[in-house]
């Protein structure tokens, strides 16, 4: 399926020029938006419903439900897009951002227009440096045009629209660490509920999407949700950035159909593995997405749907390829030593529980350890599980589960062989 | 004793209303501090939270809580290493070893000269181009140890 790439978001990412108003118009910038504010919103929601079209940041909420969740009544609201990518892996965003930023733009002008909002921001991660840049310009181009500000193209539509740079953390890619962080706090999660689309960013109604998210809305809205339910499969339509990394010849970000299998994306579109080396396993969604084995990852298909059968999940849609040179243990270390690293510490079983796995697996790694640890993580993983205000307990839950339970000879093996040299955590 | 330069307090003020809720103005306000100092000192604090009408306790909770804000003096040129599992896997750590042993320097800790410092951190988003590095508000792709100590050098660490 190498022809079937590139299909919408990604269709103009290679000219230069499409990074400015001027470029964006030539590929038919900004049309949509003009056809949009002639529909009725609700007509608008309606379609994002019955596109079936899925949150991409990496929960998968289907996004016309969460829009329905609004009061309707005349309340001020907010639309919030999600644009601290920091799940380890993914990095479809930021190239969005730097290549396409008008497509986003459009996309959340049309959603605001959709949902009665007046207001939104791109919370944009603070390393992300260059594409800050340009999604601020893109903005100042816009409201010269008047794509932005009062009356849109007319239409009697008035819409601001904002940047605002996180400092670094992972956990404002939470919705509501998210809202905390604009709203000037340390950017820890809120209990849910009530949910965002009730009480969110200062207590008002408050939408959080994903860029690639806001961004299919545009498309939905050009081609209409049944020519978009054509991509992917019936209960995963559309197309879905995946951005490929680890043990690839050809990385990169790849637009795909969802649905596509795991296997040819993998062997086809990315060139397979370097010469002489063989499949270990896959990290199908991020490193919150528990581990493939080979044997799992040669049957997958990318949608939703498939990597949850399999206990996994599609997250968002980063997916790390580990060949026979790298040790599990080691992996396990790295990725634990992040989750502690990230820890809001907030919730007790979260902030002690990253940091007692991260330290068992130091241990491990380093040789330090006993073969009952291996049982020791999973126990501890388990009690993190389902307790939390968040979700990063779980995923660093999940994570260690996965490695621990799938590639437990591996671990039973290091353990044995006795202190072993394998590269330190990553801050020793 | 700290002082802010006047664009710096324009830029303060500005923030404080350009947001709905004032405390929005923290964190782009640190960044401003950080801009034209090259870390956030103490002091800095007090006067922010005078000029912001802001409590100190706050802005600190707020300055902590964030990697990106330099709570001790960093070299003029902030090599960030990523060291999260796709660079790991390409060879990051060793990377960001070889970049201590060559300007002689620890993990996040500046150089005698005040030139250079070198900190191992977590997923940039680059991932494809493992392994790489942030240097100051640049990325830096594509890396081995020897192209990177060149590049370095040539921007004067």
């Amino acid at each position: 399926m190498p022809s079937q790439q590139s299909l919408l978001l990604s269709e103009h990412y290679g000219k230069p020029d499409f990074a400015k108003l001027e470029g964006y118009k030539k590929h038919g910038g900004y049309a949509v938006l003009a056809k949009a504010l002639k529909m009725e919103p609700k007509a608008i929601i309606d379609e994002v419903k019955s596109s079936g079209l899925r949150g991409r940041g990496g929960a998968g909420f289907p996004t016309g439900m969460k829009w329905s969740f609004l009061p309707a009544n005349g309340e001020p609201r907010y639309l919030l897009c999600n644009a601290d990518e920091g799940e380890p892996g993914t990095f479809k965003d930021r190239l969005m951002m730097e290549r396409a930023p008008h497509q986003l733009i459009e996309g959340m002008i049309i959603s605001a227009f959709a949902i009665g909002c007046k207001k939104s921001y791109i919370y944009i991660r603070g390393e992300y440096d260059f594409a800050k840049e340009v999604v601020a310009g893109a903005i100042v181009e816009a409201y010269k045009a008047g794509l932005l500000g009062k009356n849109i193209l007319g239409s009697g539509f008035d819409h601001d629209m904002d940047v605002y740079s996180g400092a670094g953390a992972y956990i404002c890619g939470e919705e509501t660490g998210m809202i905390s962080s604009l709203e000037g706090l340390k950017g820890q999660p809120k209990l849910k509920p009530p949910f965002p689309a009730v009480q969110g960013y200062l207590r008002k109604p408050t939408i959080v999407n994903n860029v690639e998210t806001l961004a299919a809305v545009k498309y939905i809205i050009r081609d209409g949700a049944p020519a978009y339910k054509k991509y992917g499969t019936e209960k995963s339509p559309g197309t879905k950035l995946f951005s490929v990394s680890g043990n690839v010849v050809k990385p990169g970000n790849y637009e795909v159909v969802l649905g596509m299998p795991l296997k040819d994306l993998i062997f086809d579109l990315c060139g397979g593995l370097k010469p002489g080396r063989k499949l270990k396993a896959v990290i199908p969604g991020g490193s919150s997405a528990p581990v493939l084995t080979a044997e799992e990852a040669m049957k997958a298909t990318m949608d939703y749907e498939c990597l949850a059968q399999m206990g996994s999940m599609l997250g968002s849609g980063a997916i790390i390829v580990i060949d026979d040179s790298n040790s599990m243990v080691d992996l396990l270390q790295v990725i634990m030593h992040f989750y502690h690293h990230e820890s809001c510490g907030q919730c007790t079983p979260c902030r002690e529980g990253t940091g007692w796995l991260s330290k068992i697996l130091h241990d491990i790694a380093s040789g330090h350890a006993e073969v009952k640890d291996i049982d020791l993580v999973k126990k501890i993983s388990e009690q993190m599980m389902g307790k939390t205000i968040c979700a990063l307990s779980d995923a660093a839950a999940m994570a260690a589960i996965s490695f621990v339970t799938k590639f437990r000879s591996e671990f039973e093996q290091h353990l044995q062989a006795g202190k072993r040299t394998l590269g330190s955590s990553a801050h020793a | 004793m700290f002082k802010l330069s006047k664009e710096s307090e324009d830029f303060v003020k500005k923030e404080l209303s350009r947001y709905e809720a004032k405390y929005s103005a923290i964190i782009p306000s640190l960044f401003r501090v950080q801009k034209d100092h090259g870390w956030v000192p103490p002091e800095a604090v007090s006067v922010l939270a005078k000029l912001m009408e802001i409590p100190e306790a706050h802005i600190n909770e707020v300055l902590y809580f964030y990697t990106m804000f330099n709570k001790r003096p960093v070299g003029k040129i902030h090599a960030q290493v990523c060291c999260n599992i796709s660079c790991a896997m390409n060879g990051g750590r060793e990377l960001a070893d070889a970049l201590c042993k060559s300007f002689n320097v620890q993990d996040g800790v500046m150089s005698a000269d005040g030139k250079i410092t070198v900190s191992r951190v977590e997923c940039l988003g680059s991932c494809d181009t493992a392994p790489m590095m942030q240097v100051n508000d640049r990325y830096i792709e594509n890396l081995t140890p020897e192209l990177a100590v060149r590049k370095l050098k040539e921007m004067g660490a």
